[in-house]
């Protein structure tokens, strides 16, 4: 992971974001710790309803109203987000250092507004660039992400579905942000049309100097711009590992079942799948939240792990605790 | 060239199994069209669209086949026509050797009832005000099993054989307190509940996070060797075929372009399309993100105005002049016997089969 003196792009710290419901407190982000570097590529991986669209929207601090604790220290570069401000957040981080290209974003372009304009947007309301202005810079971007420049005109249903998401990628590009964050930006399209959203998003990270953070149940997919791979589970990280390392050899148990269950397509080894479901995140108990899952699992498994880094690598289970 | 004698695709490919199956297969589609007709104003003739465009293959009882193609290739299209939901325009379909067009209401909901559907979007597929028992129970009054204490039968007994065990933990519950496993499990148990000897899975698992994904698979593997089922599985996904069906059909633009055993396909593909999908699927591994993929320029044609002669050859790097683009490519079969594919290249190697 790239670092300016020493420090991260991005450093999360004991980060939560639990949500007031009738049926009690959902802890869906929980103490979550992680970095990431400079035009870097981390990737957090978990099945649905882990907390990773809330981790995302706890990030951006796209809050809804049923917020029932929001904490945590979030720093880029020399900004901490946290004390800051909404109006400053708004003028000074969302869009302008850090965008987003949410889940289903290729569904939720505006029907009735021009592409084109859609994309020059941002630009306007958070650069305070003119009309004229934004849209040669939307152009521009059209451009680099492989849209044909005449598309500018058209309205998003007369695109299909890999050219709608790669207008959504424009538009969190368009204002040259230092962080992407991108939810599950291919889960609904082809595999043809996912390969080449990823040489896109390959291309955009060497020729501007971004950093993304892929969110994804996918793993097999997530490898094609992983550098370094988080993995959650109920609310929590409980691995991060560079991609090589995890790839071949995850620390976790949840981790190491996950990755046996990833189909491939030669080779002869057998697939698993976990039995059982993951806990709800209303009323979770002390403890290893996968103890229950866990074929690993021994008494200390009914305290709370610790978070414990090997080298580059942080794992959250007793199995790997010192001492 | 000249020694090709194109076969007008009215004789249908008996080499299309290899299996060891012999006798009346199972299931026969012969020169299959399905066309949707297109209307302007809402009457006015406008075209139509090509989703199943003259689709031929044999399924024999207990064999399971994939069908593998992109979103609009036409996958549901054909489903939904083998169903008897669609009608074709053109071509028949054959269930143990009886024509469907032949079928009166009567013995059309008969044969209906031998084949299991599981929907594409596993999570629309369960009404959300049914408990498990009454989601099981409609088919069986439908297909006018009057007795409760019958109907209660065979729906733990179908609950069992699909591990939804044990049965009184999920019998009275709702859609919405399951897992997707569940769910999914409940779909299945839904389309095996009449004893079907044919399941068609559309996308069954493409929603379903890994682990859930492995787990529905392992189940309809085991309901097909325990039941002697013929599974037909829709997929977009290659690397899911292997771990369940013998043979792959690749279908682009409404036609199957390759049809092989998985083994055919994994290490001697044939079609340049065939070669895009698998170079496009991912394993994982770190060396991804540090190179850039091939992938085949464009994307897939309009099915109202296909491209002339080869559907794939606007996009293909080997592309013929003068012939891919001009005249449809016949059916080759220029590796091991019943390995066909619809490619102008095998036209030196190949006979036409
Ligand atoms: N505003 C909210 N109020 C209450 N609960 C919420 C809210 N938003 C999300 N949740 C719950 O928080 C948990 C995590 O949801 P989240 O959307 O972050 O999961 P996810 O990992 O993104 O899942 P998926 O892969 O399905 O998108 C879920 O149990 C969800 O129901
Ligand atoms: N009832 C219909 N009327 C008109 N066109 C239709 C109808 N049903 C399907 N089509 C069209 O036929 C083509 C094939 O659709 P189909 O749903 O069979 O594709 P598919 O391979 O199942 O795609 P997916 O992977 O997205 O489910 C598409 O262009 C679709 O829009
Ligand atoms: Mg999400
Ligand atoms: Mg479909």
């Amino acid at each position: 992971m790239a670092t300016e003196n020493g420090k991260s792009l991005l450093e999360i710290r004991d980060l939560n974001l639990h949500f007031q419901t009738t049926q009690g407190v959902v802890q869906a982000v929980d103490k979550v710790d992680f970095d990431l570097g400079y035009n870097d590529a981390i990737v957090i991986l978990g099945e649905s309803g882990c907390g990773k669209t809330s981790l995302a929207r706890a990030i951006l601090r796209l809050l809804p109203r049923n917020v029932d604790r929001y904490d945590g220290k979030v720093r880029l570069g020399d900004m901490e987000l946290m004390g800051m401000g909404d109006e400053e957040f708004r003028k000074k981080v969302r869009w302008v250092r850090m965008s987003m290209v949410p889940q289903a974003a290729m569904n939720a372009l505006n029907p009735v507004l021009k592409v084109g304009d859609q994309v020059a947007e941002p630009l306007m309301i958070h650069a305070g660039i003119s009309k004229e202005n934004a849209l040669s810079h939307a152009s521009d971007m059209f451009r680099r992400v492989g849209v044909p420049v005449d598309f500018l005109n058209r309205y998003a249903f007369e695109l299909s579905g890999g050219m709608r998401q790669r207008v959504a990628i424009a538009m969190a590009l368009v204002t040259t942000p230092e962080v992407v964050l991108l939810d599950e930006p291919t889960s609904a399209l082809d595999v043809l049309t996912q390969t080449n959203i990823f040489n896109l998003l390959k291309r955009v990270k060497q020729e501007f100097d971004v950093s993304f953070i892929l969110i994804t149940h996918d793993i097999a997919t997530s490898s094609e711009l992983a550098e370094r791979v988080a993995v959650m589970y109920a609310g929590q990280i409980v691995e991060v590992s560079d991609a090589g390392n995890f790839f071949e050899a995850p620390l976790h148990p949840y981790s190491q079942k996950l990755m046996a269950s990833v189909p491939r397509l030669r080779g002869t080894q057998d697939l698993e799948f976990i039995p059982g479901k993951p806990p709800s995140l209303i009323g979770l108990k002390a403890g290893c939240r996968f103890a229950p899952r866990c074929s690993f699992r021994f008494d200390k498994c009914d305290q709370d792990p610790p978070i414990t880094y090997k080298g580059d690598r942080l794992v959250r289970c007793w199995l790997h605790a010192e001492g | 060239m000249e020694n090709i004698q194109k076969t007008d695709q009215n004789q249908v490919n008996t080499m299309d199994n290899a299996s060891k199956n012999n006798g009346t297969p199972l299931l026969s589609l012969k020169n299959l069209h399905v066309w949707f007709e297109l209307k302007r104003w809402g009457f006015a003739h406008a075209g139509y669209v090509r989703a199943v465009d003259d689709v031929s293959f044999d399924l024999h009882r207990g064999d399971a086949i994939a069908i593998v193609g992109e979103s609009g290739s036409g996958k549901t299209s054909l489903m939904k026509t083998i169903l008897g939901i669609n009608r074709p325009i053109k071509g028949d379909i054959f269930f143990d050797g009886q024509s469907l067009s032949e079928l009166n209401p009567r013995q059309l909901r008969e044969f209906r009832s031998k084949i299991g559907f599981v929907q594409q979007d596993p999570y629309g597929a369960l009404p959300p005000f049914m408990s498990v028992r009454r989601i099981l129970s409609e088919p069986l009054i439908i297909n006018g099993i009057k007795d409760p204490d019958e109907r209660e039968e065979r729906i733990r007994k179908v609950m069992s054989e699909v591990k939804l065990n044990p049965v009184d933990d999920f019998i009275e519950k709702f859609p919405h307190m399951l897992s997707g496993g569940q769910q999914q499990r409940v779909v299945i148990a839904r389309a095996m509940i009449l004893g079907p000897k044919l399941i068609v899975a559309d996308e069954p698992v493409s929603m379903l996070d890994a682990s859930v994904r492995v787990e529905i698979l392992k189940l309809l593997e085991n309901l097909q060797h325990s039941h002697d089922l013929a599974v037909i599985y829709i997929t977009h996904d290659l690397s899911t075929v292997r771990y369940f069906s013998e043979r792959i059909f690749v279908m682009y633009a409404g036609q199957l372009i390759e049809k092989s055993s998985v083994d055919g396909i994994l290490s001697n593909h044939l079609h340049p399309y065939t070669d895009a999908l698998l170079k496009g699927t991912s394993e994982p591994d770190a060396n991804n993100a540090k190179i850039f993929k091939e992938v085949p320029p464009g994307e897939p044609p309009s099915l109202v105005n296909p491209p002339k002669g080869c559907r794939f050859h606007p996009r293909c790097a080997k592309m013929i002049d003068g012939l891919c683009n001009v005249e449809d490519p016949p059916e080759f079969e220029p590796a091991e016997p019943g390995h066909l594919t619809f490619c102008w290249l095998y036209k030196q190697n190949g006979h036409e089969s």
